[in-house]
């Protein structure tokens, strides 16, 4: 693939229609490998037709690389299975658990730095990268508990896994925001300190408070538009490392299209800018 | 709770906090290591619970429409939640969830005031299996209709890998299912009845219709791989009076078939008399 992606955003079944009609340069849709993963259909076939117009980039939420476990064979195969179809730009996971001992559970789940822990996301990410045969990009987490018995930090945990491997990263810089927050770390010191070289990917999307606990605990919940604190660390990144594929991910409360469109807009505005103070 | 350890090679550290963190999660009263009781404690442990919660229900709900329009929202995902309880997706395709609900009804004592429930989530159940069934082409009707009359005991149909039929002695499941499938279909007198139903994907969606007791056979039959002889033999012990011609064009102009072969040898059966 030579597709040099801009700012893109999240591939929804709602948006069907417009998503296939819009013809914005460079435009580039996300999409959830496990929602595409039926023998045929109108599914696929659906995926298939935006495909045939816009780059995928495929981002997985179920490949469990934090388990202490290798990840499941079978499904492997069917996300290998899909991007053989597709030909995603890109293929991104999250450093993450939710599959355990035969159990789905729909989460991205924490899990303490350990060197235990390095070890095994390591083999896991490269037993991936195998199967596949490329690089994938990994995400950093939003978080909410503090636990105990972290050994590594969150950036240092990721580099060296990014070492170890080869692989990329995704930055999510509302993650970034809504752990900073609710652990009460600088989000503006992670995002200086994250290493720009390995980031294939950033994520921007919007959080809410909450519904129990007010503002004290903010979740990155997917259903709103990306904050304005949101935008400033963006930014803040980008005039540092440089332009990178942005995604405005949304999965609930969905706007209509073009609201969308108009916040990858602005990420494609923010993207341009270190170019043309360059020139 | 699903708990049954499969064959995950457990090294350590990282196992057992993954195997306290997953019992936290499910059951909020459970007796926790000391790690993740100290864990589970935080306020914010519920946005995990809640999550995962939240996930397996709107999936469920999401695959079970008529159901829910059924019973209410608020009644479905309290059920909904006693499920997720007992049986955990065991895949990452959340569209394929919930395969043992309409026997989890079935047994669910609030829903036995309500006994075409099961029904009604086994059709919700095969439309999504005709959603994401392989694509394959319809066979063309003019195929069969050139058939002579000698060529049934020979001809084999094969459903399209999409069709999907149930018959139903009880109750009017079919119609009940239909008019809950579809947003403001109207809700005329209810004939109480046994029916059938065929689901079908011929193209880009999938549609249905109801089935008699001689079609739901007939289609049994030819997925068994009978030959139309067979086949014509067991919808009308189904249905002595079925019209087997009239049925044949309906299940052709649906799309119910995908392929036509031919046998050598017609299988002997007792009924070849």
């Amino acid at each position: 693939m030579t597709t040099v992606l801009t700012a893109g955003v999240s591939l929804k079944p709602q948006h069907y229609d417009a998503a296939l009609a819009c013809h914005a340069a460079g435009l580039w849709f996300e999409a959830h490998p496990e929602n595409y993963m039926v023998a045929g259909g109108p599914r696929l076939a659906w995926l298939e037709a935006i495909r045939a117009r816009h780059a995928i980039s495929l981002h997985g939420v179920a490949l469990s690389l934090a388990a202490d476990a290798e990840p499941d064979a079978a499904h492997l195969a069917r996300l290998a299975e899909l991007a053989r179809r597709i030909e995603p730009s890109l293929i991104s996971e999250h450093l993450a658990w939710s599959t355990w001992r035969g159990a789905y559970y729909p989460d991205l789940l924490p899990f303490p730095r350990t060197s235990e822990a390095l070890a095994r996301v390591a083999d896991n990410v490269a037993r991936a990268q195998d199967a596949l045969g490329r690089r994938i990009a990994i995400e950093n987490p939003a978080h909410y508990l503090r636990i105990e018995g972290h050994a590594w930090e969150e950036i240092d945990f990721l580099t060296e896994l990014a070492r170890r491997t080869g692989c990329g990263l995704l930055l999510d810089v509302n993650n970034v925001f809504v752990g900073a927050r609710n652990l009460g770390y600088s989000a503006e010191a992670y995002i200086d300190a994250f290493p720009g070289d390995p980031v294939m990917e950033i994520h921007l999307a919007g959080h809410m408070p909450d519904p129990n606990l007010g503002a004290a605990l903010l979740v990155d919940s997917h259903d709103a538009p990306v904050a304005p604190e949101v935008w400033g660390l963006y930014e803040r990144l980008i005039r540092r490392i440089g332009a990178r594929p942005t995604l405005i991910e949304r999965d609930d409360n969905l706007p209509e299209f073009v609201e969308l469109l108009a916040e990858r807009e602005r990420a494609a505005s923010v993207l341009h800018a270190p170019l043309a103070a360059a020139a | 709770m699903m708990s049954a350890p499969l064959a995950v090679p457990v090294t350590g550290a990282l196992a057992r906090f993954q195997d306290d963190f997953a019992s936290a999660l499910l059951a909020p009263g459970a007796a926790l290591a000391p790690e993740i009781a100290a864990l589970a404690t935080q306020p914010a442990f519920a946005v995990y619970r809640n999550t995962v919660m939240k996930g397996c229900i709107d999936a469920l709900q999401a695959n079970y429409p008529a159901v829910a329009r059924l019973v209410g929202e608020e009644w479905f995902r309290a059920a909904a939640a006693i499920h997720v309880r007992d049986a955990l997706p065991s895949a990452p395709m959340l569209l394929d969830y919930g395969a043992g609900f309409a026997e989890f009804l079935a047994r669910f004592e609030p829903a036995a005031e309500m006994p075409y429930l099961p029904g009604v989530a086994r059709l919700d159940r095969l439309w999504s299996e005709a959603h994401g069934a392989p694509t394959e082409g319809a066979l063309d009707p003019a195929v069969v209709a050139g058939l002579a009359p000698e060529a049934l005991a020979t001809t084999v149909l094969r459903p399209h890998a999409a069709t999907r039929w149930a018959w139903f002695e009880e109750a009017p499941i079919y119609t009940i299912w239909s008019r809950n499938r579809a947003t403001g279909a109207a809700a005329a007198d209810l004939d109480w009845r046994a029916e059938g139903a065929l689901l079908v994907r011929p193209g880009d969606a999938v549609t249905w219709m109801a089935l008699d007791a001689a079609g739901c056979a007939f289609i049994e039959a030819c997925a068994g791989g009978g030959t139309l002889a067979a086949a014509a033999h067991a919808a009308l012990e189904a249905q002595g009076d079925a019209d087997l011609s009239r049925l044949m064009s309906i299940l052709l102009a649906a799309g119910a078939f995908s392929a036509m072969s031919r046998i050598d040898h017609p299988p002997c059966t007792e009924d070849d008399s």
